[in-house]
C-alpha cells in the first residue's frame, strides 16, 4: 500500500481559525459557537474585535463541546458548564503532573 | 458482515420503549463518553454504545435493524433479500461493510437538502494517538499511521479500506498536544468537505527526565562535599551532555535551571531543564571516609535542627 505523506499543523495558541471555520470543523452551527462564547466556554483572541478569530486550543474545546452536545443531547448552557469543569480538571491534572515531575525519585 | 446485538450492547430488551432506550444510553454515555471517562477502554465502548443508540433511537432505522433478525454477536450474516429494496436503493458491499455503515447510508438516502437535492454530508473526523519517545519529540520525527476507514465510491457503495499515512511530527511536541491533518479524515458525500485527522501525541516515560509541559526535570545527586564546596558536574540533556556549575552551599531540593534545555515549543522557543539537587551519601563509607566525617562532626558547629527549638512552641 502506498503511503500518503501528510503535513500536520499544531493546534496551539499560534493557530488561527475564523468563527465559520471553527463551526464547520467542529460540526456545530455558528449560532451555537456564539452561545458558547457568551457562556464563557471559549474566548476569541480579541472578543471586542468586529470579526472573531480563535486560536487552535479553541478548536479542541469546540470539538469537545460538539461531542458532548451530541453524546449527551445537551443544550449550549449545559455544554458550556461541562466544558468549563473539564478544563478546570485538566488544569488541576496538569498542575499535579508538574508537581509530580518536581518530586525527587528515590533510587 | 458481522452482526452486532444493539439491544444487548445497551442492556435492554428487544421490545424496549423509546424512553428506556434513551435512559440506558445516557447511563452508559456517562460511564464511557471519552470526554468524561477515565476508562482506557471507554472510547471503544462508547463507540459501540453510540452506534447502537443512533440506530435504535430512530424508529425507521430501528425497524430496518429489527428486520435483520436476531443473530449471535459477531456472527457472519447477510441481510434478507428484500431488505435492500425496502430500505432504499443504495447498494452495499455487504462482506466488507460494517453494520454501522448500513444504517449511516440509510439516513443519508432519506434526508434531502433544499429543493430535494441530496444533503451535503461532511466526512467523519478521525482521532488517533501517536506514542513517541522524548528524543523523537525533541528532534521531530515521522510516524506511520495505519487506519481502516469506510469509504463510499461514486455509486454509494461502502467499503472498509486500509489507508497508510506518513506524518511528519515537527519539533514542539509534548504530552497531550494535538496536530490536525486537514482533509485526511473520512470522505465527504454529495460535495461535503472531507473530515480531518486529529493526532494526539503521547510521550513514553523516560528513565531520567520527567516532563511538565515543555519543561524537563532531572534528579541531580550530589555528594555532601560537592553540595558544600560547589562543583562542576556533567548533566545529560536531550541535546547531549552539558557541564553544570553547582554553586557552593547548594541544599537538597534546590532547582538549578538550564535555560532552553527542555523540549522545543511549536513557536520556536524551548522549555527549560531543571536539575533537582539531592544530597546523597555513600552506601558504604570506607574507614577513612568515616574518620573524616567523625572529625567534621567534632569540629562543625552546624545544627540543621536549630529551628526546632525556636519554632516548636509557636
Amino acid at each position: 500500500m502506498k503511503a500518503e505523506h501528510v503535513e500536520a499543523v499544531w493546534l496551539t495558541e499560534d493557530a488561527r481559525f475564523s468563527l465559520a471555520e471553527l463551526a464547520e470543523l467542529a460540526g456545530i452551527p455558528e449560532a451555537e459557537v456564539r452561545e458558547l462564547v457568551d457562556y464563557g466556554a471559549v474566548m476569541p483572541v480579541d472578543p471586542d474585535a468586529p470579526t472573531w478569530i480563535f486560536d487552535g486550543r479553541c478548536l479542541l474545546t469546540i470539538r469537545t463541546a460538539g461531542r458532548l452536545r451530541v453524546g449527551f443531547d445537551l443544550e449550549p448552557h449545559g455544554v458550556a458548564l461541562i466544558v468549563s469543569l473539564l478544563e478546570r480538571i485538566q488544569a488541576l491534572e496538569s498542575q499535579l503532573g508538574s508537581l509530580r515531575a518536581q518530586l525527587p525519585q528515590c533510587r | 458482515m458481522k452482526y452486532k446485538d444493539y439491544y444487548s450492547i445497551l442492556g435492554i430488551e428487544r421490545g424496549a420503549a423509546a424512553d428506556a432506550i434513551k435512559k440506558a444510553y445516557r447511563k452508559l454515555a456517562q460511564k464511557y463518553h471519552p470526554d468524561v471517562s477515565k476508562d482506557p477502554k471507554g472510547e471503544a465502548k462508547f463507540k459501540e454504545v453510540a452506534e447502537a443508540y443512533s440506530t435504535l433511537k430512530d424508529p425507521e432505522k430501528r425497524a430496518a435493524y429489527d428486520q435483520l433478525g436476531s443473530h449471535r454477536p459477531g456472527e457472519d450474516f447477510q441481510p434478507p433479500p428484500n431488505w435492500n429494496r425496502q430500505s432504499g436503493d443504495a447498494q452495499f458491499s455487504f462482506d466488507e461493510a460494517d453494520l454501522a455503515d448500513l444504517f449511516a447510508g440509510l439516513s443519508g438516502r432519506h434526508r434531502g437538502g433544499p429543493g430535494g437535492a441530496p444533503l451535503r454530508m461532511p466526512g467523519e473526523d478521525y482521532e488517533v494517538t501517536a506514542r513517541i519517545s522524548l528524543a523523537d519529540a525533541y528532534a521531530g520525527t515521522e510516524v506511520e499511521l495505519n487506519l481502516t476507514v469506510p469509504e463510499h465510491d461514486e455509486k454509494g457503495i461502502v467499503r472498509r479500506v486500509p489507508r497508510l499515512f506518513k506524518v511528519r511530527i515537527p519539533k514542539g511536541a509534548t504530552d497531550g498536544q494535538r496536530l490536525r491533518l486537514a482533509g485526511r479524515g473520512g470522505k465527504g458525500m454529495n460535495g461535503g468537505r472531507d473530515g480531518d485527522l486529529y493526532l494526539n501525541i503521547a510521550l513514553h516515560p523516560h528513565p531520567l527526565f520527567r516532563l511538565s509541559g515543555h519543561d524537563l526535570y532531572i534528579d541531580l545527586p550530589l555528594a555532601p562535599w560537592e553540595a558544600v564546596l560547589g562543583a562542576t558536574v556533567e548533566v545529560p540533556t536531550l541535546g547531549g551532555e552539558v557541564r553544570l556549575k553547582v554553586p557552593p552551599n547548594t541544599h537538597a531540593g534546590q532547582q538549578l535551571r538550564l535555560t532552553g534545555r527542555g523540549l522545543p515549543t511549536p513557536g520556536g522557543k524551548a522549555g527549560d531543564l531543571f536539575a533537582l539537587a539531592q544530597i546523597v551519601v555513600p552506601v558504604a563509607a570506607s574507614e577513612h571516609e568515616r574518620e573524616l566525617f567523625k572529625q567534621l562532626a567534632q569540629d562543625s558547629t552546624f545544627n540543621p535542627r536549630a529551628h526546632f527549638k525556636s519554632e516548636a512552641g509557636k
